[in-house]
């Protein structure tokens, strides 16, 4: 039996595949923590410079509560993180000997130009508020941003190069093929670079931007007047509108680079099979059977579809352009259900956050978005939602490009560890899964307490009884004069 | 070898540059059990301690540990980019310890951090457990790794293993005490600096007792340290701990701590002397036939040349910044 991804449930202890599982949950929980960092670092900037320019109360708190956040979120990250890089030891050894000149470099440069940085600047930004000058704190800040960037940036060189490898050659060493370094700058400015960074960064922004204005739309809910949330929930609206814009145009380009590039992935983000001209679009999937689920095909799909338009993104323009078919590969697909369906969830989403930055805009022009309840219940519900988005789109990346690892060159399946038992293999996947799984919970669990206690310094105690709902809206009137004091 | 057109055609810039890499690499490594070293220490002495010293370890413990922590991924990582194939092959050969350790660094990353957040006496309880296990067990699990890695031995757990770990847990004691010496005042100070001396004691019988079984059990790897490079290392072992008992008792903190420093010093370059010319001992690898191409070595020279300055000016930063003796009330 077939699952839908492609994977027989007689090999759940298959050692590649628990490793293939292991790596999955691990980075599917890590690239969380890692896109809070990305996203989260140009707020603190921000915070702090206003804070240090203005003076005002607002910033102050602005900038604790999420330095409170970012540092939590940071452990996190590196909690979940350092394993990550073993792990390419650990259980891909064949890849890591293959692509080590390749990949070791860009993991080792990340090392030494962001770790170093964020983890020394972050304890300055945590602990030394009084302890150094007024400047050198906002440099602080800025530093801390600027490594969680340059992280990103060696993570997705050493990613791009996966997808589209360049400047280098198959050479045999000690009996073994290996890709041996021939051009730095083709290897690590690989044609893919330039799209999923900007792609990725911007996921990050838009996600954080997301939570920043869920949390900042519960606070203006059940009080109308805190200063300190409407200046967080404001910022979040105009970053939100800005950036889901422009996401949603990158995000077309940078499907027809792939298209043209990994022609395989755009087939299986398409669920095509049989290569056609003038492919349609499906702009809304719906699945009329559980077949559907597990085997997207144009046929059993209930599909709202835009003639020809698959061709014309993907050619930038032709609508009669040819859409290479999966079948058309002398290899296996990757998992189409997998990459179709999460694909869809990603436009859908992005689609969405345009709609949110729109009718945010909107409400500020009309004068506040503190009195529209509808809106900030919908900001509220979408918090979790940029980090859905930016998963599934991480999924289609990865999954995508099944079955290699290293597109072309090498297949996921000869990049596992040779000799590795099942035991060993489901042993650690267990562990990986629970420890990254209680560090999620743990996470999400804190940063509700964060909001409790925030929630408890703007409510006077009387009001602060009622959970939610329409009472305390009102009550948050009571309220008006703790929270008057916050400038 | 089926070595290779291209490579003859380039060299190295400088004719040693793998020497020189697998000598930073086990600088990185050193600094590491140095720095995060005195962190396991810390997590260590910490069980001993009561509410109030507690906080103040804490403090002391709370700006600097994630960047000390930092040099074990900068290990990792050079070693994945000048040496793939003994990367791949340490942590797929020991996959099960590997885990270990993260599961070990886990535990004292999430504890001490976790503390702070809820004020419950339970809750302090179960962090502070992991914590002190946390740093209990990292250094022993990577005594075991370093252990397995020099002597090329392909089981995971045996004695050679065992007793490397034991090392690294004292010196790891008697790095926290001297950490902690610099940092507190008082009564806490003076059981630091007691723990000081006994943990050095402690560290020369362990690393006696560990040399003999190695001479005396025959770990069943390779290469054997030679009998001058062995009576260097304890001879160094001795004199260090001899220095930092003779500082420790005249309360020249930093002269101790030097000492310390020492110790873990003579322990790093007798694991990497003795091992040349192999990097890989268990695959017979030597540094030669391990290392990436002549292109990928220079380009990881020039990014290491440039920044690792930098990363020890962030730091003598970090450091000045939060100088001076730690205050229960500062985390």
């Amino acid at each position: 039996m077939t699952t839908p991804f492609g994977w027989g449930w007689t090999n759940v202890l298959d050692p590649v595949v628990a490793g293939r599982a292991q790596f999955a949950v691990a980075l599917t929980i890590h690239i969380i923590f890692a896109a809070l960092s990305v996203g989260l670092g140009p707020f603190l900037v921000y915070f702090v410079v206003q804070e240090i320019r203005t003076g005002k109360q607002r910033y102050v708190r602005l900038r604790e509560f999420f330095t409170k956040v970012f540092a939590l979120g940071f452990v996190m990250g590196t909690v979940t993180g350092i394993p990550l890089g073993f792990m390419f030891g650990t259980n891909f050894a064949s890849f890591s000997r293959v692509a080590g000149e390749l990949i070791g470099g860009p993991l080792s440069f990340e090392a030494k130009m962001a770790f170093f940085l964020e983890a020394a600047f972050l304890g300055i930004l945590l602990y030394g508020r009084e302890r150094v000058p007024e400047w050198f704190y906002a440099l602080s800040s800025g530093f801390v941003a600027l490594g969680a960037w340059l992280s990103a940036f060696w993570i997705l060189v050493a990613n791009a190069w996966m997808q589209t490898p360049r400047g280098y050659e198959l050479v045999e060493r000690g009996g073994r093929t290996v890709a041996q370094l021939t051009d730095p700058m083709a290897a690590f400015f690989t044609p893919r670079l330039p799209w999923l960074f900007v792609h990725m960064q911007s996921a990050a922004i838009i996600s954080v931007t997301l939570a920043i204005a869920g949390i900042a739309a519960y606070f203006v809910y059940h009080n109308r007047d805190s200063e300190v949330w409407n200046t967080a929930l404001r910022a979040a609206v105009v970053v939100l509108l800005v950036m889901s814009v422009f996401q949603v145009f990158h995000g077309d380009l940078y499907a027809r680079h792939v298209a043209d590039t990994q022609p395989q992935k755009f087939a299986a983000m398409e669920a095509q099979y049989e290569t056609s001209t003038g492919a349609d679009l499906h702009v809304i999937a719906v699945p009329t059977s559980v077949d559907a689920l597990d085997d997207p095909r144009a046929e059993n799909l209930f599909t709202i579809n835009i003639p020809n338009l698959a061709s014309f993104l993907a050619s930038g323009g032709d609508p009669s352009a040819e859409i290479t078919g999966l079948n058309e590969f002398n290899y296996d697909s990757p998992p189409v259900a997998l990459v179709f369906w999460s694909f869809r969830i990603m436009v859908g989403l992005g689609f969405w956050f345009v709609g949110l930055g729109v009718w945010g805009g909107y409400r500020l022009l009309r004068g506040g978005i503190r009195a529209s309840d509808r809106y900030l219940i919908a900001l509220m519900c979408s918090a979790p939602l940029g980090f859905t988005a930016l998963i599934t789109g991480w999924y289609v990346t990865e999954v995508g490009r099944q079955p290699w690892i290293i597109q072309g060159v090498l297949r996921t399946s000869e990049g596992a560890t040779i000799g590795l038992s099942s035991a060993e293999a489901t042993l650690s996947l267990l562990g990986v899964a629970a420890v990254y799984g209680t560090a999620l919970v743990t996470f999400c669990y804190l940063v509700r307490q964060y909001v409790r206690s925030e929630r408890e310094r703007l409510l006077p105690p009387t009001a602060g009884d009622g959970d939610s709902g329409p009472d305390s809206g009102s009550n948050s009137d009571a309220g008006q004069q703790v929270v008057g004091s916050d400038d | 070898m089926t070595e290779l057109v291209s490579m003859s055609s380039v060299q190295y810039p400088v004719e040693s540059l793998p020497e020189l890499w697998f000598a930073f690499v086990f600088a990185v490594l050193g600094a590491y059990l140095l720095l995060d070293g005195f962190d396991f220490g810390v997590g260590m002495l910490y069980a001993r301690a009561d509410g109030d010293e507690r906080e103040t370890m804490h403090a002391a413990f709370g700006p600097v540990w994630k960047a000390n922590e930092v040099w074990l991924v900068l290990f990792g990582t050079v070693l994945f980019a000048a040496f793939p194939a003994v990367y791949a092959n340490l942590l797929s050969r020991h996959y099960l310890l590997i885990f270990a350790i993260l599961a070990a660094l886990v535990l004292r990353g999430i504890g001490s951090k976790l503390r702070e957040e809820r004020d419950s006496d339970r809750w302090h309880r179960v962090c502070d457990r992991s914590f002190v296990a946390g740093s209990t067990l990292a250094p022993f699990f990577l005594g075991m790794l370093v252990a397995n890695w020099r002597f090329g031995l392909e089981s995971t757990v045996n004695g050679t293993a065992i007793a490397v770990g034991l090392l690294l847990v004292t010196l790891s004691i008697v790095l926290g005490a001297s950490f902690l010496t610099i940092k507190t005042r008082g009564d806490l100070r003076r059981t630091m600096r007691r723990y000081g001396r006994l943990g050095s004691v402690g560290y020369v019988a362990v690393s006696l007792a560990t040399i003999g079984y190695i001479a005396l059990a025959e770990p069943g790897g390779s290469p054997v340290p030679s009998t001058a490079e062995t009576a260097v290392a304890i001879g160094g072992t001795i004199a260090f701990a001899a220095l930092g008992i003779v500082a420790n008792r005249r309360r020249q903190d930093y002269g101790w701590a030097l000492s310390v420093a020492g110790l873990a010093l003579v322990f790093v370059v007798f694991l990497a002397w003795t091992m040349l010319p192999a990097v890989d001992p268990a695959a017979a690898l030597s540094i030669r036939e391990a290392v990436v191409s002549p292109v990928a070595l220079t380009v990881n020279s020039v990014v290491a040349v440039t920044f690792v300055p930098l990363i020890v000016g962030y730091f003598v930063l970090l450091y000045s910044v939060f100088s001076g003796p730690a205050t229960a009330g500062d985390y």
